[in-house]
């Protein structure tokens, strides 16, 4: 193995608002992993593992240096679907996971707003879905895993084995040691189907409100938040509320579990190619537009309705309109997630939606879920709510925009708020050190130390959070 | 291998553009370095001598109050170190987006009946044989990653074989000839290529010149020249602009009348 100019590849993240050049490498066996740290401890460079490149900030990025592209290693090891337990390389992607297990009668457990993501990528960032508040994050339906550590070392993981790297690993950004299986549980289902109740959120309390109140009667919940529209009624959008189709309620539950059944429709209105769609959303994408298409969809909220959809159509809105990031123009977009303790969120929020709409900077998607805490060691959890906000980047806007986010930053960290290393692009190690605390980064360094003594496995995101 | 800090990180909303300078030391090249830092870049600045080179990078880390640009000691000459150094920039960086290749040494014969090999091999190991041995592995990694801009530092010296310095006439020729080629290659591949032709600018080399130095610039006038036209993704530039005129009547003045001139 050597290490060749023609592996030097410029790599973006999900948001293309960012680019890297580094050397990489897309290994098939555990064995290239390994020759991987070699090559990359005699050329004085670190590694970062990569999944589908999907985050939105520099998780998957290590300018100038080693990059593991993991996404060939993606064979599905075993899969019993009596128990329903799985066992993965770190390559597969939820869409094969879940095409894998769904016609059996079960679903993953905790899934991402899409479906590429690979589940070496979703341990890393140990990722949440609209079931936060129920079933917590990916990684508590770990059973177990195999990692290879940079020292070449393999080690078997579980919350009883190994339970301080299990902990760690998991949320830990590839920085301790790259999977290279994953064991997991999946979540039995009688229906491929949802009963998805919507109804509409007048202002900021009554959306949280909502979140809190209905959170324990369904099985996942999410928010829409009308993230350009300020004043008495800001924060106004709309609930979506799901509970799994239980056996009786479904007539033909062989049916609705087929996978034809769960594929997203490649057509708007039967004719319209959704491939093509994100040319036509970008004119959308300035302030004006992106108030129009949020009042316009706040309208057709307001009706309260009760339907049935999919799995994969009520879990991957982000896959509706394949390339949607591209809409977003040249400079791309980034996301700002924060997570607040359900007793200061609304006054924060409200402070942050309305600076950002006085500033002109409004974000163009709004998206709330509820959260509860939980044991991982760079955890974002808390026991409240998150708030997803999509900017736009512009070169006009960048200096204006940062500005905004450290004020943000204050505000949420003022309001014991927490981040989330897979969303945040700007989160400096100042912050990291006050949402984590010192005890917890001094925790994960000596892990760190153990598991990776020469810091071979380091990405953009190390260096920036940690740095 | 330099003993700087690590610089600051780029994010989507602070993106840092991360550049190599060689012959960072004084004349174009420093004044460069410090109109890129200005502009947000990030620096590797590469020279032979460590003192000046540090003077360069502490005035622009103080004067921008950010990690923006770091010294690395290189002889060009030495092209077997090129692909290390090299690597290893880039990972200190953090990326590549521009290198630029002022490098250049003028030692004239003195008079125009003397010769000297020794003078006219070392002009062209650095202004040459350092070029290539630094822009053949830059080209490379920039037409693997799709993108990147490379700026060569030429000469109108380098238009027209004339009486006073042929070995330096011979290095910057081959050096615009090379940088064409390059821009051949890579155009396709995303790659910008530029060629600067500098008439005389106030530098350390000038003092080689014999003779008058008309339309005498500052090493600041061009590398705000250069800049502009790194912007602009032009592909040969004269600065001053004037020179641009000049070469080409030079250029086309026949050779019978050119062997007749003595400059």
């Amino acid at each position: 193995m050597s290490l060749s100019l023609k592996n030097f590849v410029q790599l973006e993240n999900f948001g293309h608002s960012l680019r890297a050049p580094s050397y990489c490498f897309r290994p098939t066996r555990a064995e290239e992993i390994f020759d991987t740290f070699c090559l990359a401890e005699k050329m004085g460079l670190t590694v970062t593992a990569r999944g589908a490149g999907k985050s939105y900030n520099d998780a998957a990025l290590n300018g100038g240096g080693i990059v593991l592209d993991l996404s060939a290693m993606n064979q599905i090891l075993a899969w019993d679907s009596a128990s329903g337990v799985v066992r993965c390389e770190p390559g597969v992607t939820l869409e094969q996971l879940w095409q894998c297990v769904e016609p059996d009668g079960w679903w993953p457990p905790v899934v991402s707003g899409t479906m590429k993501t690979t589940l070496g990528g979703c341990l890393g960032a140990n990722i949440h879905g609209k079931n936060n508040f129920k079933r917590g994050t990916i990684g508590e339906h770990v059973l177990e895993f195999a990692a290879m550590l940079p020292t070449g070392k393999t080690v078997t993981c579980s919350p009883e084995e190994n339970a301080d790297l299990f902990y760690a690993l998991i949320g830990g950004l590839g920085m301790l040691g790259i999977f290279l299986s994953i064991t997991m549980q999946m979540k039995r289902v009688e229906s491929g189907l949802l009963e998805v109740h919507a109804w509409p959120a007048h202002d900021l309390h009554e959306h949280l409100s909502l979140l809190l109140e209905n959170a324990p009667s369904y099985d996942y919940i999410v928010g829409w938040l009308d993230s350009t529209h300020g004043g008495r009624s800001l924060g106004r959008g709309q609930i979506h509320a799901a509970n799994y189709v239980h056996g009786g309620e479904d007539p033909n539950p062989q049916q609705t579990m087929r996978l034809d059944n769960q594929v997203l429709p490649p057509r708007i209105f039967g004719v319209f190619p959704k491939s093509i769609l994100h040319y036509f959303m970008g004119p959308f994408m300035i302030n004006l537009g992106a108030w129009g298409v949020n009042t316009a969809k706040y309208v057709a909220s307001l009706r309260r309705h009760t339907f049935r959809q999919s799995h994969a159509a009520f879990h991957f809105l982000l896959d509706y309109v394949p390339n949607w990031e591209l809409s977003y123009g040249r400079s791309g977009l980034i996301q700002y997630q924060s997570f607040l303790p359900k007793e200061t969120a609304q006054e924060t929020w409200r402070a942050m939606l309305s600076m950002s709409i006085k500033r002109g900077l409004p974000s163009y998607l709004g998206v709330t879920k509820r959260h509860r805490p939980d044991k991982f060691l760079l955890s974002h959890a808390v026991d409240g709510f998150s708030l997803a906000l999509d900017f736009k980047v512009t070169d006009g806007r960048r200096a204006k925009l940062s500005q905004m986010l450290q004020e943000f930053d204050r505000l949420v960290l003022q309001a014991g708020g927490r981040f989330y290393f897979a969303k945040n692009s700007e989160t400096t190690a100042e912050t990291t050190r006050a949402f984590l605390g010192e005890e917890t980064i001094s925790k994960f360094k000596e892990l760190k130390k153990r598991c990776d003594p020469d810091h071979l496995l380091e990405s953009d995101l190390f260096r920036r959070v940690f740095g | 291998m330099s003993n700087y800090p690590k610089p600051v990180t780029a994010t989507p909303l602070n993106p840092r553009r991360r550049g190599i300078i060689i012959g960072a030391s004084d004349g174009i090249g420093a004044a460069l370095a410090r109109r890129l830092a200005r502009e947000g870049y990030i620096l590797a600045l590469l020279a032979r001598r460590p003192d000046k080179l540090d003077l360069v990078c502490d005035e622009i880390n103080r004067t921008t109050a950010e990690q923006r640009a770091s010294a690395y000691v290189h002889d060009v000459i030495e092209v077997e170190k090129v692909p290390e150094l090299l690597r290893r920039i880039v990972a200190d960086l953090g990326g590549l987006d521009l290198v630029v290749f002022v490098a250049g040494v003028n030692y004239p014969p003195g008079g125009l009946e003397k010769y000297n090999f020794g003078n006219d091999r070392a002009m062209i190991e650095v202004n040459l044989i350092g070029a290539l041995a630094w822009l053949n592995p830059v080209a490379e990694m920039f037409q693997s990653a799709q993108a990147g801009q490379i700026v060569g530092i030429g000469s109108v010296a380098g238009d027209r074989g004339r009486v006073g310095n042929p070995g330096y006439n011979t290095s910057k020729a081959g050096l615009a000839t090379y940088l064409e080629a390059l821009r051949n290659r890579l155009t396709r591949r995303g790659v910008h290529v530029l060629t600067v032709k500098p008439g005389f600018v106030q530098t350390e080399m000038v003092k080689a010149a014999q003779g008058p130095t008309p339309f005498l610039i500052t090493p600041e006038k061009a590398a705000d020249d250069i800049w502009k036209a790194i912007q602009k993704r032009k592909q040969t530039i004269y600065t001053p602009s004037i020179w641009r005129w000049i070469m080409l009547a030079i250029q086309h003045t026949p050779s019978f009348i050119f062997r007749k001139l003595s400059f």
